[in-house]
C-alpha cells in the first residue's frame, strides 16, 4: 500500500485523515499519523467549554484508529524529514518511510520577549495541558488570597482567556497594545462599545498599554508592569498570566527541510495545498497561501479537502477563504464580515452607533452605494446571518435600513429572496441556498428536518434565522396554532392565562378559542392550568380535560385495564415497601414488572380497583408516582459517596431531594432526572431533561437529554455548583420550560428551538438575562408548597372516589372483554389484542347483536 | 339507521344507567347492556346526553367512555383513549377512518334517571 505520513493532529490534520479515507480510490492509502500531544485530536476552536466544564471527553474528536489503514502515533513527534530518501525521524528514533507527507503543524503561540515571561505563573492558552496548568496556578493563587488574573492580548482569544480566567475565580485584566480591543476584527468606533460591554462583565481592560515585563513578587504572585518605568508605571499584582498576543506557524521542520517558506512565515504552498516539495503538502495554520496564513480552522478544513482530493488522483484547487467570524466572548456579540476594515479602494462606511444602547454596527459599500463589502457588528449581531450571503452582491435597499434596530429583524431577511441560489446561508458548513431550496421542495418543512438533511444550521447557528426566512419564503407558514379550537401556541396560552387569571378552559376557549376543544387543547390547557397552581387536577371542570390517564391517575393497557406506578424517589426502597408492593400484586392478581425507570410497575388493574390497591399503597406511605402524567417521572440515581469507591457526592441523596421537590409538577410533556455520584455516569443522567453529574466540587448540571423516538445526551448547563445554586438553577429551568415550550415538545427540541438555543438559555438561568429569575423561582416555590399527593386527595374525597367505578349501572361488575392468561407464573392480558387493526364498519357491535 | 324488530316502547329495552346529576359535563361513564353488551354515555357541555358503543373497534377494549369528549367543526366527539381516534358522537362515525363507526343508542331521562335503550341504532322516543 502507498504510504502516506501526517505530521500534526491537531484539528486539521484529523479533518485531512478524514478526508482521505473517505475517498475510494484505486490504490488506498496506509496512513501514519504522528502527533505531539499526548492524545487524539480535538476540538480546540471549544477548549474554553474545558473551563464551563466539559471535559476531555466533550471535546473529542472521531475516533480514526478505529479505521484498519491508520495508525496513530501520540506523544511523538516529526524531529526531521529526509526528502532524498523519503523518510521523517520522529522523537523516539522510529524512521517512517513516505510516498506522501502532509504537513499539519499548526502553529505555537507568540509570547512577547520581555523580562519575566518565563516565570512559574506564565501561560499560553492553546492545548489541554495549557489549560490544566493555567488551573493549578489559579488554584494555588486563590489559595493564597491572590484574585487576580492577566490577560496580555486583547484579541478574539484573549478575550475567551480572560472569560476562563474568570471562570476559575479570578478578576480578569486584559492588557492590550492598541488602542482598542480586537483590532483586528473591529474598528476603532466597535472597539470603543465592546470596550464598554466588556468592562460591564467585569473584565478590568487596559488599552493602549505596553507590557514592560513581569516580576515575581515575594508573596509567590506575579508583578505585571505596564508602560515606561518611571511613577507612572501601573503594576497588576496576579496569580496568574497568560499570553494571547498571537500565533506562529510552526514551520520549522519545513524551514530545516529547505522547503520554501512565506513572506510572512509558514510552509509556501500552492493552490493545490502541495509545497516547493511536490510529494508534501501542507494545510491549516502551518501553509501559507498566496502569502496569507489563516488562524481559523474553516480555511484549514477547506485546505485538508483540497490536499486529500489531490491525493487520491484529483485536481481540487484552494482559493481563499472567507473569515467573517461571529462570537459570543464574555455574553458579548462580536461579528465581522467581508472587507470589514474598509481597505477596498473607494469603500464607503455606514455607520450606526448606540454607544448608551451598547451597541454598533457598520457596513462597507462600494464606493457607488450599490454593493456590500464587509461590516462589524458589536453588542447586537442578530443581522450577522442575514448580512454575510450578500457580500459582494447588490444591497437589496437603503445600507442604513439593514442595522437600524427597528428593523433588525426585517434585516435578517433582507433580500434572501433576491439571493442567488449559489450564495452560501450557512458557512460552518458550506450550504448554499439552492441546496436549503431544494430540501426545502423535497419534504424538510422544519427547521429540525433542514438541519438534519443539509447540515446547515447545526454548528454555530447563526443562520437558523435565515433558515426560517427561506422556509417562510417557501410558503410554509410554521402553524403555531394548537389545533382547530386554538389559534395560539401553548407558550402564548401559558402568557394569557397568566396575564388575564383565567382559571378555567370554559372561559379561556369561550373568550380565546372556538368550540369545545378536544383532545389535544384540553389536556394542554389542564396541563397548564395545573402548572400554574390550579389545585387537585380532578376538580371541578378540570376532571372533563384529563387524558384517561390523568382521569384515573394510572396509565391505560391495551386490554383496558391499568398500571400502577407508586413513587420511589431516587430508587430507593426500604425492604418493608417491597413486601406491601409484592403483598399488593398478590392479593389484587396484579403482573409485576421492574421499569425502566427504577420502579415498580403494577399491571392489569380494573378500573373499579384502584382504589383499593392505592389504599393499600397510601397507607404503607407511597404517593401516585405520575408515571401517566405529562409531569415529572423519576430522579433516578446511582449509590453514590453513600456506598461506591468512586463516588464524590451523595447521589442518592440529591436525587431523592429533587425528586420530592419537583414531584406532581405538570409539564408540556413528561419530564425526567437521574443523578450520579462520579463521572463514571452509573444513573445515565445525560440521559435526561435535566441531569446532574457529581464533581469534586459539587454539581454539574446538564440539560435537554432523552431516550426515545431520537436519543440526545443533555449538554452542559453550569458546572461545580453547591447544592442550593444547583437546585435554584433547576427551578429557573424548568418554569421557564413550562412556560414557553410547546405542547408535547420535549426539553431537547425546546432548546434547539429556542433563539439562541443553550447559551440563550443559560444567560437566562445563569445570569438571569431576561430579568425573570425571581418569578421563575416564586412560581416553583409555589409548586412546591402546594403539592399534596393526588391520589390521597382521590381517597379523602367520596365525589372523586365515586368516579372508579366499572359501569354507572354496575359499579363493581368486572368488565366482561377483560380477561387474562398465565405466562411465566404472571397473569398477562388474554385479548382483546386487535390494537391498531379496526373491526370493520358493523362487526363492532357483535356484544350488542341479538340482545333481547 | 337500522329495521327495529322489537316496538320501541316495550320498557324492557330501556336501561337506566344513573341520575342525570351523576354525570359530568364532557365525560362519560360505562352502562352495563343485557347480554354483557355496553355502551358510552356522554353529557356534553350544553347538557345533549349521547350513548354510543363502549367497545373500541381499533383496539377491542371497552373503554370510549374514558375518552375526551369535545368538537371537530362544531360536530360533538369523543376520542378513544386508546389510539385517539375520533368518533361522531351523533351517528357514531369514526372521522379519521369513514369505514369504522360505533353502534349508537337512544337515550332518555325519566324522572331525573339516565336511561339507555338496549339496542343499538333505535330511535329515541
Ligand atoms: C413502564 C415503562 C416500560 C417498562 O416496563 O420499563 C414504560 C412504558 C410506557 N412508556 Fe416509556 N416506559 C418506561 C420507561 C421509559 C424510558 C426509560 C426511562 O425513563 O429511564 C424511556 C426513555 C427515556 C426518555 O423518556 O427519555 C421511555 C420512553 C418513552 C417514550 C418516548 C419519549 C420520547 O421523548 O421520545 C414514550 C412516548 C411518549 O411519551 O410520547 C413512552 C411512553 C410510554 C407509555 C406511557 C406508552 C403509553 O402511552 O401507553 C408506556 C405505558 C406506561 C405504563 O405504565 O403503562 N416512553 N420510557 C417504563 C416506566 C418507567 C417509570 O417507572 O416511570
Ligand atoms: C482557545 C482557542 C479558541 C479558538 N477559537 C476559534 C474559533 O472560534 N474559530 C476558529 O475558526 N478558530 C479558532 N481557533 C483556532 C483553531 O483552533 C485553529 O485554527 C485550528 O486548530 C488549526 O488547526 P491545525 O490542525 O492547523 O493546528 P493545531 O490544531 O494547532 O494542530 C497542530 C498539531 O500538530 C502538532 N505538531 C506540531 N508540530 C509537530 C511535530 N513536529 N510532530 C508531531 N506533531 C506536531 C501540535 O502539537 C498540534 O497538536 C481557536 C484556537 C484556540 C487555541
Ligand atoms: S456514577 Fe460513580 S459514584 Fe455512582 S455508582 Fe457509578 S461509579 Fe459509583
Ligand atoms: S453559519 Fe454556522 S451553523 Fe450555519
Amino acid at each position: 500500500m502507498r504510504q502516506l505520513v501526517v505530521i500534526g493532529n491537531g484539528m486539521v490534520g484529523h479533518r485531512l485523515v478524514e478526508a482521505v479515507l473517505s475517498r475510494d480510490t484505486a490504490e488506498p492509502w496506509h496512513v501514519t499519523v504522528l502527533g505531539e500531544e499526548p492524545r487524539p485530536a480535538y476540538d480546540r476552536v471549544a477548549l474554553s467549554s474545558y473551563f464551563d466544564g466539559a471535559g476531555e471527553f466533550d471535546l473529542r474528536l472521531p475516533d480514526l484508529a478505529r479505521h484498519g489503514n491508520v495508525e496513530l502515533l501520540l506523544g511523538e513527534a516529526a524531529t526531521a524529514l529526509d526528502r532524498a530518501a523519503r523518510t521523517v525521524e520522529t522523537s523516539t528514533g522510529r524512521t517512517l518511510a513516505y510516498d506522501a507527507l502532509v504537513l499539519a503543524t499548526g502553529s505555537a503561540p507568540f509570547v512577547p520577549p520581555v523580562p519575566g515571561r518565563d516565570l512559574p505563573g506564565c501561560h499560553v492558552y492553546r492545548t489541554i495541558e495549557d489549560l490544566e496548568a493555567i488551573t493549578a496556578t489559579a488554584r494555588a493563587a486563590a489559595a493564597r488570597d491572590d484574585t487576580a488574573g492577566v490577560v496580555v492580548g486583547g484579541g478574539l482569544l484573549g478575550l475567551e482567556a480572560a472569560n476562563a480566567l474568570r471562570l476559575l475565580g479570578l478578576q480578569p485584566h486584559v492588557v492590550e497594545m492598541a488602542p482598542w480591543l480586537m483590532p483586528r476584527q473591529v474598528d476603532e468606533g466597535g472597539g470603543a462599545v465592546l470596550g464598554r460591554l466588556v468592562a460591564e462583565t467585569g473584565v478590568t481592560c487596559h488599552t493602549a498599554a505596553g507590557l514592560a515585563g513581569i516580576e515575581p513578587d515575594p508573596r509567590g504572585g506575579l508583578r505585571v508592569l505596564l508602560g515606561e518605568e518611571g511613577p507612572g508605571q501601573e503594576r497588576i499584582d496576579a496569580g496568574v498570566v497568560v499570553f494571547s498576543v498571537g500565533v506562529r506557524p510552526r514551520d520549522e521542520l519545513a524551514r530545516a527541510a529547505g522547503l520554501e517558506i512565506g513572506p510572512r512565515g509558514g510552509v509556501a504552498v500552492d493552490s493545490a495545498c502541495r509545497t516547493s516539495d511536490p510529494r508534501i503538502y501542507a494545510v491549516g495554520e502551518c501553509a501559507s497561501t498566496q502569502g496569507t496564513v489563516y488562524g481559523l480552522v474553516a480555511p484549514g478544513n477547506a485546505m485538508a479537502e483540497v490536499a486529500a482530493e489531490n491525493l487520491a488522483g484529483g485536481a481540487a484547487e484552494f482559493t481563499g477563504a472567507d473569515t467573517s467570524t461571529k462570537l459570543k466572548l464574555l455574553g458579548v456579540d462580536v461579528a465581522s464580515f467581508g472587507d470589514a476594515q474598509g481597505e477596498t479602494e473607494g469603500a464607503l462606511e455606514v455607520v450606526l452607533n448606540d454607544a448608551p444602547g451598547g451597541r454598533y454596527a457598520k457596513l462597507v459599500v462600494s464606493d457607488d452605494a450599490s454593493t456590500l463589502l464587509g461590516g462589524v457588528l458589536v453588542g447586537d449581531a442578530s443581522a450577522y446571518a442575514g448580512l454575510r450571503p450578500l457580500v459582494g452582491r447588490a444591497l437589496p435597499g437603503d445600507p442604513l435600513g439593514l442595522i437600524a434596530p427597528e428593523r433588525g429583524g426585517a434585516a435578517a431577511g433582507a433580500g434572501v429572496a433576491a439571493l442567488p441560489d449559489d450564495a452560501q446561508v450557512c458557512s460552518c458548513n458550506a450550504v448554499t441556498k439552492g441546496t436549503v431550496t431544494d430540501a426545502i421542495a423535497q419534504g424538510s418543512t422544519d427547521i429540525p428536518a433542514l438541519k438534519a438533511c443539509t447540515r446547515a444550521g447545526t454548528s454555530c447557528g447563526s443562520c437558523v434565522p435565515l433558515l426560517k426566512n427561506l422556509l417562510a419564503d417557501s410558503g410554509i407558514e410554521q402553524s403555531k396554532a394548537l389545533c382547530e379550537h386554538f389559534a395560539h401556541s401553548r407558550a402564548e396560552l401559558v402568557e394569557i392565562v397568566t396575564a388575564t387569571g383565567v382559571a378555567t378552559f370554559s372561559e379561556l376557549i369561550a373568550r380565546h378559542g372556538t368550540g369545545r376543544g378536544c383532545d389535544i387543547c384540553k389536556p394542554a390547557v389542564a396541563s397548564i392550568l395545573a402548572s400554574l397552581g390550579g389545585g387537585h387536577i380532578l376538580e371541578g371542570e378540570q376532571a372533563a380535560l384529563q387524558d384517561t390517564n390523568d382521569h384515573f391517575l394510572a396509565n391505560l393497557q391495551r386490554n383496558g385495564t391499568y398500571s400502577v406506578v407508586p413513587r420511589i424517589p431516587g430508587g430507593e426502597i426500604t425492604p418493608d415497601k417491597l413486601i406491601v408492593i409484592g403483598e399488593v400484586a398478590r392479593e389484587f392478581g396484579l403482573y409485576t414488572k421492574i421499569t425502566g425507570a427504577q420502579r415498580i410497575d403494577l399491571l392489569g388493574a380494573r378500573v373499579e380497583q384502584l382504589p383499593a390497591v392505592w389504599a393499600r399503597l397510601v397507607e404503607a406511605g407511597f404517593e401516585s408516582g405520575h408515571a401517566y402524567g405529562k409531569a415529572l417521572r423519576t430522579v433516578k440515581s446511582c449509590v453514590g459517596s453513600t456506598w461506591c469507591r468512586y463516588g464524590v457526592q451523595d447521589s442518592v441523596g440529591m436525587a431523592i431531594r429533587l425528586e420530592l421537590r419537583y414531584r406532581g409538577l405538570r409539564s408540556p410533556h413528561k419530564l425526567k432526572s437521574a443523578v450520579s455520584g462520579c463521572a463514571r455516569e452509573c444513573a445515565e443522567a445525560r440521559g435526561k431533561d435535566f441531569g446532574v453529574i457529581a464533581t469534586e466540587h459539587g454539581w454539574n448540571l446538564y440539560v435537554g437529554g432523552n431516550g426515545g423516538f431520537t436519543p440526545r445526551h443533555a449538554e452542559l448547563l453550569a458546572a461545580d455548583l453547591d447544592d442550593e445554586t444547583l437546585i435554584r438553577y433547576i427551578d429557573r429551568f424548568l418554569m421557564f420550560y413550562i412556560r414557553t415550550a410547546d405542547r408535547l415538545q420535549r426539553t431537547a427540541a425546546w432548546i434547539e428551538q429556542l433563539e439562541g438555543g443553550l447559551d440563550h438559555l443559560r444567560a437566562v438561568v445563569v445570569e438571569d438575562s431576561l430579568g425573570i429569575a425571581a418569578e421563575l423561582e416564586e412560581a416553583m416555590a409555589r409548586h412546591v408548597s402546594g403539592y399534596a399527593d393526588e391520589w390521597r386527595g382521590v381517597l379523602e374525597d367520596p365525589e372523586k372516589l365515586a368516579r372508579f367505578v366499572s359501569f354507572a349501572n354496575a359499579p363493581e361488575a368486572p368488565d366482561p372483554t377483560i380477561s387474562f392468561e398465565i405466562e411465566r407464573d404472571q397473569p398477562v392480558p388474554a385479548g382483546p389484542v386487535a390494537l391498531g387493526m379496526p373491526a370493520r364498519r358493523g362487526a363492532s357491535e357483535p356484544a350488542a347483536a341479538g340482545t333481547a | 339507521m337500522s329495521t327495529p324488530t322489537l316496538p320501541v316502547s316495550s320498557a324492557s329495552l330501556w336501561v337506566a344507567a344513573c341520575g342525570r346529576d351523576r354525570l359530568i359535563r364532557e365525560r362519560g361513564v360505562a352502562v352495563l347492556l343485557p347480554d354483557a353488551a355496553q355502551a358510552a354515555l356522554f353529557r356534553t357541555h350544553g347538557d345533549e346526553l349521547y350513548a354510543v358503543g363502549n367497545i373500541d373497534p381499533f383496539s377491542g377494549a371497552a373503554v370510549m367512555s374514558r375518552g375526551i369528549v369535545g368538537d371537530r367543526a362544531g360536530e360533538p366527539t369523543v376520542a378513544s383513549p386508546m389510539l385517539k381516534q375520533v368518533f361522531s358522537l351523533r351517528t357514531g362515525r369514526c372521522l379519521d377512518d369513514p369505514d369504522v363507526a360505533l353502534a349508537t343508542y337512544a337515550v332518555r331521562v325519566r324522572a331525573g334517571v339516565v336511561e339507555v335503550c338496549s339496542r343499538p341504532g333505535e330511535a329515541g322516543v
